[in-house]
């Protein structure tokens, strides 16, 4: 068995600042991590090595820089780290991102046929959960997002079954490998990978591709050019035209008496709807 | 979205070619799961009536489902809250959701009817069927909107959306390439009014499939027993907590308000990640999005991504120590001060206003 993990290289989030005058992201400094959700991803991956002795193979898109989320995979019990990076992949929206993803994991399933493919539910930086099912109509793969627990698999017939989180419920879906799932997070814990993972990780030569090395077929569907979305404009939120009111009192308890006349003031009916309110969750308790 | 395309020069006029001229109207996907349509639906076909009357089209419905007679309550539905026609893919097929055959039948209404503008619900079905057609038909796609606007220069649709960091905004358009496709999360924008007696076309079409070419099969549906989920997203009054509580303890102040208010509880990421609430009480881009009558946000910051899920609340009073935090900017009331010394007088001053007039009724 053979598993693809897509990982992705972002800044930290909790680091970010955002330059108070420019209204510009400061990422000087800011340290890099693995997307948070892709660790939850990546754990599946590793207990389907433990389970099946499947080989797992994570791949990253992103500047020469994102080598240090892939060193990173490795030490948890990664086999096999491929960074693709290419000056041509610069600018990519979602499209040309799943773009440039797909071939080269259609790539690497020219070595060592692949069974599945895993993404995390979403970035943190790009937060759409679009790359994921890009991958997946890319490469004709079932797609199986949001899954919560993988309940089996049956290597023989190359049957999965899933549960996957839909609205207001739960589906248990069973498909044919290969497929893609998108991990959901809090499904799992990843793992402290072992010493012999570790020893391993620090001699392991990571492998570089290039647009070409990836066997990209058009890269005009790449970066920019092949990026149907464009950014118009990046801007702060507008505070609103009218501030806040500002609520003072000498005490708390004046303060609180005086909010409250301000609000059910400007706002009738807000009384009775909060009283008709507590009627029914008090109702709802006693019953 | 890459802060490489900033750099381009915005605002120029583009004649449409006329591949792309061809496609006319705003769709909404409209979400059916087990015979109940996702209120998100008509959420968005009340913003899909604005885009649409500026660009002087028509909006439609999208039903994929089984065959039933839930499927014309529906389309009344989608006439009632605005849509001027649905078009109806009815097959046993499509009973649950699955990405293959919804992606079929979508994608073929598209290229046979061809629409300049089309929007789906950030749930998850929506999210995975988006970004399914996106892909194949080769066309932007724009996550989790806040606002949606029609650039009448280019007769292109402005999607607004969060971006990376914190406190900012971006507007993306797809210019070359429709349709335009943007999904935007439940309660982001609001219900539009229902006229009862608007009527609209239908047209069906078939989905032409078979159920043996399709692999994936649904086994079960588990619904979920609790319904705290929903209860945030549509509940009319919740306190909220930040990290500005100071310590999980200091939690329970956050809780005894609610109590005394019938309201939910809810706080920021923060206090997820530290195991303070749950998951599902998170409120904000990649939580809930809340549009209650009152919303008490205490030791609450006011970052980006916690703003765009409370926007839409009719009234919203902040307590914050910090008289420059960026929540004053939207809230409607400021209160300066502690929050842990401000939550008890609030909960004991609304016990006993709301008891006391209880009495008098
Ligand atoms: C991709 C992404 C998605 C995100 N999604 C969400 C989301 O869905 N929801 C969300 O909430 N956040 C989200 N965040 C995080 C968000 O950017 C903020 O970090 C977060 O909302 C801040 O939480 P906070 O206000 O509790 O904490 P802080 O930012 O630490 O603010 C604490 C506030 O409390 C005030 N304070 C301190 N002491 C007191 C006191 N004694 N009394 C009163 N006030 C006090 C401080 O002045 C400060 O304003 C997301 C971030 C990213 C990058
Ligand atoms: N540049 C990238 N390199 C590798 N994987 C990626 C990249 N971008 C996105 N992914 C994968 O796609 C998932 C969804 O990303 P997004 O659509 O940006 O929310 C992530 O959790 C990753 O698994």
């Amino acid at each position: 068995m053979h598993v693809v993990v897509c990982i992705k290289q972002v800044p930290d989030s909790a680091q970010i600042r955002v330059h108070p005058v420019t209204n510009t992201i400061m990422r000087q400094g800011v340290p890099t991590i693995i997307n948070p959700y892709d660790l939850f991803a990546l754990e599946e991956a590793l207990r389907l090595k433990d389970q099946f002795g499947a080989k797992v193979t994570v791949l990253t898109m992103g500047p020469k820089m994102a080598d240090p989320a892939l060193r990173k995979a490795l030490p948890f019990g990664a086999d096999e780290a491929i960074l693709l990076t290419d000056r041509a992949f610069a600018g990519s929206d979602t499209l040309a991102t799943s773009y440039a993803l797909s071939s080269a994991i259609a790539k690497i399933g020219q070595t060592e046929p692949i069974d599945i493919v895993f993404c995390g539910k979403q970035t943190i930086d790009g937060d759409t959960a679009q790359v994921g099912p890009g991958i997946a109509t890319r490469l004709n793969l079932q797609q199986l997002t949001y899954v919560s627990k993988i309940v089996s698999i049956d290597k023989g017939a190359r049957q999965i079954v899933v549960h996957r989180r839909a609205e207001g419920g739960v589906q248990v879906l069973r498909t044919s490998l290969p497929c893609l799932i998108t991990m959901l997070e809090d499904t799992n814990h990843i793992r402290f990978g072992t010493m012999d993972d570790a020893f391993r990780a620090a001699r392991y030569q990571l492998t570089e591709w290039s647009a070409t090395d990836a066997g990209v077929p058009d890269v005009a569907q790449c970066g920019l050019r092949g990026s149907p979305t464009v950014v118009k404009k990046v801007f702060a939120p507008s505070a609103k035209t009218v501030k806040a009111s500002p609520i003072a009192g000498e005490t708390p308890d004046a303060l609180a008496k005086t909010l409250i006349d301000t609000v059910f003031t400007a706002h009738p009916g807000l009384q009775e709807d909060l009283e008709n309110q507590i009627a029914i969750s008090t109702q709802g308790a006693s019953s | 979205m890459t802060e490489q395309a900033t750099t381009r020069p915005a605002g120029r006029t583009v004649e449409l070619d006329e591949r792309l001229a061809a496609y006319k109207g705003v769709w909404v996907f409209i979400e059916m799961e087990r015979g109940h349509v996702h209120p998100v639906s008509w959420e968005l076909i009340g913003e899909g009536r604005k885009l649409a009357d500026r660009l002087g089209v028509d909006v439609w419905g999208v039903i994929l489902a089984p065959p039933g007679e839930a499927n014309m309550v529906a389309a009344g539905e989608a006439y009632a809250h605005g849509a001027d026609g649905v078009y109806l893919m009815e097959d046993p097929i499509l009973a649950d959701y699955r990405t293959v055959p919804f992606n079929n039948g979508l994608c073929t209404l598209v290229n046979q009817f061809k629409p300049e503008i089309l929007l789906l619900g950030a749930t998850t079905l929506g999210r995975d069927l988006a970004s399914a057609v996106a892909t194949t038909l080769a066309t932007g796609l724009t996550a989790d909107c806040t606002a949606l606007a029609i650039d009448l220069d280019t007769r292109s649709m402005a999607a607004t959306r969060p971006t990376f960091g914190g406190s900012l905004l971006c507007t993306i358009h797809t210019l070359k390439a429709r349709p335009q496709m943007a999904t935007v999360r439940p309660r982001v924008m609001a219900m539009p009014p229902r006229t009862a007696g608007r009527t609209g076309r239908i047209v069906n079409v078939p989905l032409n499939m078979r159920e043996d070419d399709i692999i994936t099969k649904v086994l079960d549906y588990i619904p979920d027993r609790d319904q705290e989920q929903a209860q945030l997203a549509f509940a009319d009054f919740i306190v909220a907590g930040g990290r500005g509580l100071g310590k999980v303890e200091n939690f329970r102040l956050v809780e005894d308000l609610a109590a005394v208010l019938g309201a939910e509880v809810g706080g920021t990421r923060p206090l997820v990640q530290g195991g303070w609430i749950g998951a599902e009480r998170q409120i904000g881009q990649t939580g809930k999005t809340i549009r209650p009558k009152l919303y008490i946000a205490a030791g609450i910051s006011g970052a980006i991504q916690h703003r765009v899920g409370v926007e839409g609340a009719d009234c919203i009073v902040a307590i914050n120590s910090d008289p420059n935090a960026p929540i004053f900017d939207f809230a409607h009331y400021a209160i300066v001060g502690d929050a842990v010394k401000i939550l008890p007088a609030l909960t004991e001053a609304f016990r006993a206003r709301l008891s006391a007039n209880r009495k008098s009724i």
